[in-house]
């Protein structure tokens, strides 16, 4: 734990996670209010970042072509696209947890079959799963996540099966069976808790990843919808007034790779600090 | 290590017949139609089910299932609902501008991220290498989408010296020689910095991390107690080592050489035909992929056939 504290990428991903949470969860205080707002549409569109509209709103990073303010926009945008990411990992990592702790654990045909159904779902192409799902159905925030969710927990089940079935042959564990302790028992209050920790640092370089694939699939049109802000969205409207107010683009785009760098430093920093005997290197996926 | 192979392929059948099945019966059990698509919110219903007839959709799944299998394996991949032309040119309109394009930008991205990462390793710790960090992650946060964009911004708008599409200008047939070249090449520095840049940082990221665990091996502090030079040590037995992870990262890059921009279009229009054609070929990339990868590693490192076998 020093040494996560000590560690420059933890410190930058903690304080830029932190801040965009903080603003996120106190939109109303941070902004004008309404992300949805629109004023004088000939007076107040396109306005240039730092700049004050006739009514004397001020307008940090300039407006969008319904002379909506970029700013407002951004953080109400940082609640969904946050919210997204956050949701789409719960989702992914309970999943992996559960099915990574059956197959390391479980009796049976159990364990072959979920190790079988793993495999599978890794083999499948996730971009063409993501694309596929999403198009199939009326695209909504509900089902960005639950996309997010189905394709995303494969990683974890591998990881969690390795560490529950290495942990299993450990003296601790066969004292615990030894002294009479239902099975369930051992994996949920022995095994599992000893199990966690590659997992939070999957699940904190997961988080980039899953903002990364919904602003993907919001900029395509498939996942949040307009006038509901999400920064995948608000980039595909900078993209038709990107020589006008380029700021439209622009904005979203920086908040979305701080937020990613933040969170694959912090991941970065987790495992060297809480792992040091790990690989420590580890690729994960890219959108597009 | 055959057998193993051999084994291998056949679980990847398996993968891409089993992938290629779910996207059959899911396009089928998902809201939304061909025929509505095709012919439009006017159409009449006997309209709709003529149309239907003619196609063969409003035969039974496992009917409709069984034909298409047995036509698609003898190569008649059928023809798209939407555009009426045969599937296999609609999927290999794009095939060999992408396949050029993501084939240049992956052999310049991995040359530049092992260049990157090959000298991070080497002079770790220092401000060089925290440099380096700072921008090998922020190229593998960016969203490529975006990051096209922004070039386009700048060197289409602002400094006007690039074109932002096409694969050539309106005036490429009346160049010659070089000027053609020159324009060819114009067209394609943006798609291609785009695709370059993003991937450079994750194989960066890669090939330094890679580095940097070899650099504990006793076989490098072997060669640094023979007396070699800190660069030698480097070159020829840590990058050496380190570049076998790093093909079969290649191997997985296979897939991108497959545009997702057909499928989506496909999947919208519920051009049926289409879009299990691309969901196979896809698969098949992903698949073939983890196999190319696999067989290259053993065949760099033998100890991992045998390891495994």
């Amino acid at each position: 734990m020093k040494r996560l504290l000590r560690d420059r990428r933890a410190a930058f991903g903690v304080v830029m996670l932190a801040l965009v949470i903080a603003c996120a969860v106190l939109a109303p205080l941070v902004t004008g209010g309404d992300p949805n707002a629109q004023g004088d549409i000939v007076a107040t569109r396109f306005l240039a970042p730092l700049s004050i509209d006739a009514t004397g709103a001020f307008h940090p990073l300039g407006t969008d072509r319904f002379g909506r303010d970029v700013w407002t926009r951004l953080v109400y945008g940082a609640r969904i696209s946050l919210g997204v990411g956050l949701l789409a990992v719960l989702i992914s990592v309970t999943l992996g947890v559960a099915v990574g702790a059956l197959a390391g654990y479980g009796r049976g045909p159990l364990p072959l079959a979920l190790l079988g159904l793993t495999d599978f779902a890794l083999a499948v192409p996730r971009v063409v799963l993501l694309l596929l799902l999403a198009a199939l159905w009326r695209p909504s925030t509900a089902l960005v996540v639950v996309v997010l969710g189905l394709t995303g927990w494969m990683g974890v089940a591998r990881l969690v099966h390795g560490e529950v079935r290495a942990l299993a042959a450990r003296p601790f564990v066969e004292g615990a069976v030894a002294v009479g302790a239902r099975r369930i028992r051992v994996l949920a209050r022995h095994i599992l808790p000893n199990a966690l920790t590659p997992v939070i640092v999957a699940a904190a370089l997961g988080v980039g990843n899953a903002i990364t694939l919904e602003s993907s699939l919001s900029y395509l049109g498939l996942g949040v919808q307009p006038p509901t802000p999400s920064w995948g969205n608000m980039i595909a409207s900078g993209r038709d007034v990107l020589v006008n107010a380029p700021w439209v683009a622009t904005a979203p785009g920086v908040a979305l790779v701080l937020v990613v760098v933040a969170c694959t430093l912090l991941g970065d920093a987790m495992r060297d600090a809480l792992e040091p005997s790990a690989i420590s290197h580890q690729p994960s996926g890219r959108p597009c | 290590m055959l057998t193993r192979l051999a084994a291998r392929a056949l679980a990847g059948f398996g993968v891409v017949a089993g992938v290629v099945t779910l996207t059959f019966f899911l396009l089928r059990v998902a809201p939304g139609d061909p025929v509505e698509h095709l012919l439009g919110p006017a159409a009449r219903p006997e309209q709709l089910a003529t149309q239907r007839h003619a196609l063969g959709l409003d035969r039974p799944m496992a009917v409709q299932y069984t034909a298409w299998v047995t036509r698609f394996v003898r190569g008649d991949w059928g023809i798209s609902i939407a555009k009426g032309r045969p599937v296999r040119t609609v999927l290999g309109d794009a095939w060999p501008t992408t396949v050029r394009l993501v084939g240049l930008s992956l052999l310049l991205s991995y040359l530049l991220g092992i260049a990157t990462g090959a000298v991070q390793a080497h002079r770790r710790g220092t401000r060089t290498d925290t440099a380096l960090s700072v921008i090998t992650v922020t190229l593998f946060a960016v969203p490529g989408f975006w990051l096209g964009l922004m070039l386009v911004m700048v060197f289409t708008y602002w400094a006007r010296a690039l074109p932002a599409f096409g694969a050539a200008g309106l005036d490429a047939d009346y160049l010659t020689g070089w000027s053609r070249i020159v324009d060819g090449l114009r067209h394609l520095a943006l798609p291609l910095a785009t695709l370059t840049l993003i991937g450079v940082g994750g194989s960066a990221r890669f090939v330094r991390g890679a580095m940097m665990d070899l650099a504990a091996q006793p076989f490098v502090t072997t060669a640094r107690a023979k007396g070699l030079t800190p660069w030698q040590v480097t070159r020829r037995h840590i990058l050496r080592n380190a570049l076998t992870p790093v093909v079969t990262l290649l191997g997985l890059s296979l897939p991108a050489l497959f545009s997702g921009a057909v499928l989506v279009e496909a999947v919208q229009a519920r051009d049926y035909p289409v879009v299990t054609a691309a969901t196979a070929v896809s698969a098949t990339l992903v698949v073939a992929g983890n196999l190319l990868a696999d067989a290259l590693a053993a065949w760099l490192d033998p100890r991992i056939g045998k390891r495994q076998a």
